[in-house]
């Protein structure tokens, strides 16, 4: 029984290795490859980006919140990787050089991972390829002079995509209690047998529980391999997505269906956490500021718990309970959410002190769905305002069966303080989360009339 | 030419391939040790009990030191004494050191020192400007006072005033590798130091003052940090005192690393002030007197607040000729983490105050700020003959100490004072200092202006960022949209260069030509990203006349260059760029002498060019030509040295010249905000900015994009929030915000006002690290523009200026408050 990956093209095969470890300490301290850097140690800065292959192509990680599990049967290229045998640079690195883009240095091959991952897939929006990349430095701008030049050219041929290494599923991995599963129903028995255990999805958060807490995580089990809660399911009535589809998978599938909600999801955490977080962990690990509770929650998603052979279906606003608190039982877990095929009506608002990366002072998702000029019914959910996330009933009801004008608007005013009662902490004032909710609403109204009200939309 | 060229930053390709190693990275020897700080969970107050039982039995863990366990001095502070590595018993912040972990792993070392069962007799913290300024709780002691005429009867003769407090918060630096240290003992009782440091020398010194040795027992070797900013001018000097401490008593390797998170807690940060401000003007908006109320949040110990709070009050003018002016700076103790050097060391936050002044004129007289600001600019001093007018060296300067100041320097008061430190005491001119020529025009501490080109870089600026175009449709653009507002704003700088304390102003530079050609060049100052290694390596090309490629830069070390400065205050390329270049001239002046001699051609015509040394009609290589001397018998190793002329500093009277000269720049940003959330973004940017002679304009050009989006953050994004506790709640990038990629403007041009230092400088360049961050300041005044476009009030916009700032503003300015 054994880990198995590929590291810059060699097998790898690992015995009896701590579930806990992060593939950086592996990367650092076990093979003293110490170009990957550690920057925050949370997943937050990019210092530490490795470019992940499996079944499904490349995408860049951050390997501080990697624990090693998870990269049973996956490829990892770091920087020592990334340049030919010869030493030829890659193309990224040689634009790097050629247009400034390194200064001190130490976010530099974390960013030259991720531009290097966009080079192989194609993709050309760097201010999101780059979003959790911090740079002290440069002010980016030498960075994506380096990343346009670089775009366009052949991934060099030593970076082709080789056979990956077998990677049976492995219910006793590292000799201890940790588990990768591959099948939903295996998940199940494991639950059951480890009624206590934690279930890690991309380990964006349960990373820093053992990064940062330094908590001993017990009992735990790797669900990223479970092909069937992998799935993103849709049919004329809904839209089934399992739970360890990734933020990235979502975001891309909600395009057709909901754009506001993939776009709003493109702010969430970086493309390195898109790529790891799943939508499960998102919902179960219960954080009333997590961006996608209210938009789910706004567009009347069910949550499919399972317990055993069991399944129950529940609301997903009555998944949260209270803070820290959610409707999960022991042995229990979340297997998918289903989102009911609708009109498009959904807006996403998620306000930071940062439009990237940054974690929401407050998340507000609207769907008021109007016909012949009246409300006929309102779905307003909200993170950030509440203990949980949490619907806007009284301002829901304000709205319903109303005409959609100015009038109802401004009548709605004081239902929002009904709903809410915020609280005050770094990331903003209670009053500044009230009015800003409040002002949510009026958005949504003035959009809806055709108005420009982001600052994104404009250009200089 | 080497000089004026572009070349990419030395370590380019090693950054590129991961290659290029931090101090983290160096391979440890077998055995090495790794350490933690166990760290105080309260404000204030006294140490009853620790108990480290659970700590020692913790896995891994192989020892645990506190305060009495320290063989001998137990202090870290670059100035006052007042840092103890680990508590004395009593708490002075939320985070300072109690105890130190000695493990086998990082981790062991992190998990143990959260096992310290610490019993503290807590009392009530002092957190705020508010209750320190109630308590009296201060360094120095009172307020300090600058003043150029008398203010208060300009301001109450003059036929407008303005008034207001604006609050302006601190920044923390986060370099993005932490700090880290490692340390091994010698054989011989001596202690080898890694340090992620810009001051060298301040690490030797507290190392040696810990283990009580003089300072030849300890070598510190520098080879590149992952940026500091100012946050590694002193903070890092408590890791490396633990490691050769730990290394002393252990004789093993000791390293030592700051979680992200400790390293946000324990270390300090911009320090924060508050600026209340009154001045009076005419009805164009000439400022006919200002008095300024600067009140710093220095936190806990001294550190180098007071030479960060006198920049301060030295940039109260920035660019404004300021007939009367009053200046009173507070320097206030606090319980939170000791505020240290920052990229401009206090200057952005004196700058901010008169920006913050002109825009209010501007406000109150209906005006484009624009125009208030020229109506006040100093004067351009328009001379074309720069080289050799002004500062142009006078013969002997760089061998005996002037006249004016020998003898001046106080005597060292002890063996442990920090003399290399810019918290040292200063010494005073027992006869004052020069005063500024009469007629000239001067700054509020008397030093004449004699530089100024913000009137032209202005003129320039404005047209190629078509600023007038703009304006209108801005305007046109605010007269039509609801939600949406736009703004605009053109800010200057004048930065002034030199460290304030006299004496840090030398340098010194270690040279080797080899016999086969190659050199080797060493020198004080540090790597950090600035690109300081490859400017000062094209200086040392130049003068020999070779590629660049021929001169191999070496890491930073005290036992190579003694009693070296911080890399500090810009300075790094002016000081360390003409050392270098010293000792490359005595060395090629001696080569010269000897092919001269053999090719009977007077010294002072051999040439060194193109990698080819020419005496008459013969030509040989630069390789064949240190051959050569070596088999004469020349040497062709030499130290270099150098010492800025010209600046003399009274800091308690706040009088002379403490700037040998000053460096300029000039930005127009323009910004978008939305009414219902205050969000806003950075549409275009266009800079100008004066780097003198560019040594190397790509570097340069780096320095200013970077330096502008990192000044732009400080008054936009970054906010630091601490509880009524005193616990620092943004101590992680998940909860402290700078700049993202997307943050950047979308539209960003940067141009060089490409004109000689009229200062006889390397090369006639400037210096260029710290001036282009307070480029940032038009991103934050452009915001108040967008927001003054609300309504009639004036936005009074407090930084930095988040999204919730800027709504209270938005509505401030609707009640026409």
């Amino acid at each position: 029984m054994k880990l198995s990956f590929l590291l810059n093209g060699d097998r790898v095969e690992l015995e009896r290795i701590s579930p806990q470890m992060t593939l950086l300490d592996y990367l650092r301290i076990d093979r003293g490859l110490t170009g990957t850097k550690e920057g925050c140690n949370e997943g937050d800065c990019g210092a530490c980006t490795v470019m992940v292959r499996d079944g499904t192509g490349r995408k860049a990680l951050n390997a501080c919140i990697l624990l090693m599990p998870q990269l049973h049967g996956k490829e990892v290229t770091t920087v020592e990787g990334l340049s030919a045998p010869d030493g030829a640079l890659h193309p990224v690195q040689q634009a790097m050089v050629d247009h400034h883009g390194s200064q001190c240095g130490f976010c530099t091959p974390g960013i030259v991972m991720s531009l290097a991952t966009a080079h192989a897939t194609g993709e050309k929006d760097y201010d999101s390829v780059l979003a959790g990349n911090l740079c002290r430095c440069t002010g980016y701008a030498p960075i994506i002079r380096a990343a346009q030049a670089a775009a366009g050219g052949d991934v060099p041929g030593h970076l082709a995509p080789v056979d990956l290494p077998d990677s049976a599923a492995e219910d006793d991995l590292t000799g201890g209690a940790a588990a990768v599963i591959d099948s939903a129903d295996a998940l199940a028995d494991w639950c059951l047998a480890h009624p206590d255990g934690r279930l890690i999805g991309g380990a964006t958060d349960v990373g820093l529980w053992v990064t940062k807490r330094l908590d001993d995580l017990g009992p735990v089990a790797f669900v990223g391999r479970a092909g069937d809660m992998r799935q993103i399911t849709m049919t004329p009535q809904c839209t089934k997505i399992g739970a360890a589809v990734t933020i990235t998978e979502l975001t891309r599938a909600m395009i057709p269906l909901h754009p506001d909600l993939s776009a709003m999801l493109s702010r969430f955490g970086s493309v390195q956490v898109r790529n790891a977080a799943t939508i499960g962990g998102n919902i179960a690990n219960g954080s009333p500021i997590g961006d996608a509770p209210p938009a789910l929650i706004a567009l009347g998603a069910t949550l499919q718990l399972r317990r055993g052979a069991e399944r129950r279906t529940i609301p997903l606003e009555d998944f949260f309970l209270d803070y820290g608190k959610q409707d999960r039982a022991p042995g229990e877990f979340v297997e998918a959410v289903i989102v009911p095929r609708q009109p498009d009506r959904l807006a996403c608002y998620k306000i930071s002190k940062r439009f990237d990366q940054d974690i929401s002072a407050l998340c507000g998702c609207f769907n008021v769905q109007v016909s012949e000029g009246r409300v006929t019914s309102a779905r307003i959910a909200f993170g950030g305002m509440a203990g949980i996330p949490k619907r806007a009933a009284a301002v829901e009801a304000a709205l319903t069966g109303k005409p959609w004008n100015d009038e109802t608007i401004a009548a709605a005013w004081g239902a929002w303080d009904q709903d809410f009662n915020p609280m005050s902490d770094m990331r903003a004032s209670a009053a500044y989360r009230l009015e800003t909710a409040r002002n949510m609403l009026v958005r949504y109204y003035l959009e809806d009339l055709g108005a420009k009200t982001r600052v994104r939309e404009v250009s200089a | 030419m080497s000089v004026t060229q572009s070349l990419p930053h030395d370590s380019a390709t090693l950054h590129v391939t991961g290659r290029a190693n931090y101090v983290d990275d160096i391979p440890a020897p077998p055995g090495a040790l790794h350490l933690a700080f166990g760290l105080s969970e309260v404000a204030k107050g006294r140490i009853l009990s620790m108990d480290l039982a659970a700590v020692r039995a913790a896995p891994g863990v192989v020892d645990v030191l506190t305060a009495p366990d320290l063989p001998f001095a137990n202090d870290v502070s670059p100035s006052a004494h007042d840092e103890p590595l680990l508590s004395d018993g009593t708490v002075h912040y939320l985070g300072q050191p109690l105890f130190l972990v000695v493990a086998t792993s990082h981790l062991a070392a992190r998990k143990a020192a959260r096992l310290g069962k610490v019993e503290i007799a807590a009392e009530t913290p002092i957190l705020t400007i508010e209750e320190a300024m109630a308590a009296n709780s201060r360094f120095e002691e009172g307020p300090r006072i600058y003043e150029k005429g008398d203010a208060a009867a300009a301001i109450a003769a003059a036929p407008h005033v303005v008034e207001g407090t604006m609050e302006i918060g601190g920044q923390e630096h986060f370099y993005l590798e932490g700090q880290a240290a490692m340390a091994q003992a010698q054989d011989d009782g001596g202690m080898v130091v890694w340090s992620s440091t810009q001051h060298p020398t301040e690490i030797q010194h507290k190392v040696a003052e810990a283990l009580g040795q003089p300072m030849h027992g300890v070598k510190v070797e520098m080879r590149r940090m992952g940026g500091g900013f100012g946050g590694k001018e002193s903070q890092g000097n408590a890791l490396a005192v633990a490691c050769a401490v730990v290394s002393a008593r252990t004789g093993r390797a000791c390293r030592m690393r700051y979680d992200r998170d400790d390293d946000m807690v324990v270390t300090g940060k911009r320090h924060d002030f508050r600026i209340t401000y009154r001045a009076g003007f005419d009805g164009r908006g000439q400022i006919a007197g200002v008095e300024f109320l600067q009140l710093a949040r220095c936190g806990w110990a001294q550190d180098l607040s007071l030479p960060v709070a006198d920049r301060a009050m030295l940039h109260a003018d920035n660019a404004y000729d300021l007939p009367a002016c009053r200046i009173e700076s507070h320097r206030l103790k606090t319980n939170t983490q000791s505020a240290t050097a920052f990229r401009g060391f206090g200057g952005p936050q004196g700058m901010v105050g008169i920006e913050r002044v002109v825009d209010h004129i501007a406000h109150v007289l209906g005006v484009d700020p624009l125009e208030v600001r020229r109506v006040n600019y100093y004067a351009d001093m328009l001379d074309d003959t720069a080289e050799g007018g002004l500062s142009a060296p006078r013969p002997g300067d760089a061998g005996t100490p002037p006249e004016s100041l020998s003898g001046q320097m106080k005597p060292a008061a002890d063996a442990h004072q920090d003399l290399a430190s810019r918290g040292a005491v200063g010494a005073v001119a027992p006869g004052g200092v020069p005063a500024a020529p009469s007629g000239a025009q001067t700054t509020p501490y008397g030093m004449a202006v004699e530089d100024f080109v913000l009137n032209g870089l202005t003129d320039r600026l404005l047209e190629t960022s078509d600023y007038a175009a703009r304006r209108a449709a801005v305007t046109a653009w605010n007269d039509s949209q609801p939600i949406l507002k736009r703004g605009l704003a053109m800010t200057p700088v004048k930065f002034g260069i030199s460290f304030t304390l006299t004496h840090l102003n030398q340098a010194g530079a270690l040279v080797h030509v080899y016999q086969d050609g190659s050199v080797s060049m060493n020198h004080g100052g540090t790597e950090m990203g600035q690109g300081l290694n490859r400017k000062v390596q094209q200086v040392a090309a130049q003068v020999f006349g070779i590629s660049s490629d021929v001169v191999r830069i070496t890491a930073t070390d005290t036992t190579k260059v003694p009693n070296t400065s911080a890399t500090a205050a810009s300075s790094g390329s002016d000081l360390n760029g003409m050392a270098v270049q010293a000792a490359c001239e005595t060395i090629r002046d001696r080569m010269a002498g000897i092919i001269g001699q053999l090719h009977q051609v007077p010294a002072a015509e051999v040439i060194f060019r193109g990698g080819e040394v020419i005496a008459g009609a013969e030509a040989m290589s630069f390789a064949d030509a240190a051959k050569l001397a070596y088999e004469n018998r020349v040497s062709l190793s030499s130290t270099g040295y150098y010492r800025t002329p010209e600046v003399a500093w009274d800091r308690i009277a706040g009088k002379g010249r403490p700037f040998y000269y000053f460096a300029y720049g000039a930005a127009v940003t323009e910004v978008v905000i939305d009414t219902l959330s205050g969000e806003y973004r950075i549409l275009r940017t266009d800079i100008l900015h004066d780097a003198g002679r560019s040594l190397n304009p790509a570097i340069d050009i780096g320095q200013i994009e970077g330096g502008y989006v990192q000044g732009a953050g400080w008054l936009t994004t970054e906010e630091l929030v601490w509880d009524d506790k005193g616990r620092l709640r943004t101590h992680a990038p998940s909860t402290y915000k700078i700049p993202a990629c997307g943050d950047r403007p979308d539209i960003f041009r940067v141009d060089l006002w490409d004109r000689p230092n009229r200062a006889a400088t390397v090369h006639r360049s400037k210096a260029v690290g710290e001036p282009p961050f307070m480029l940032g300041i038009s991103a934050f005044l452009a915001l108040s523009d967008a927001i003054a476009a609300c309504g009639t009030g004036y936005p009074a916009l407090d930084a930095p200026a988040t999204p919730e700032r800027v709504l209270a503003a938005v509505m401030r300015v609707r009640d026409g408050v």
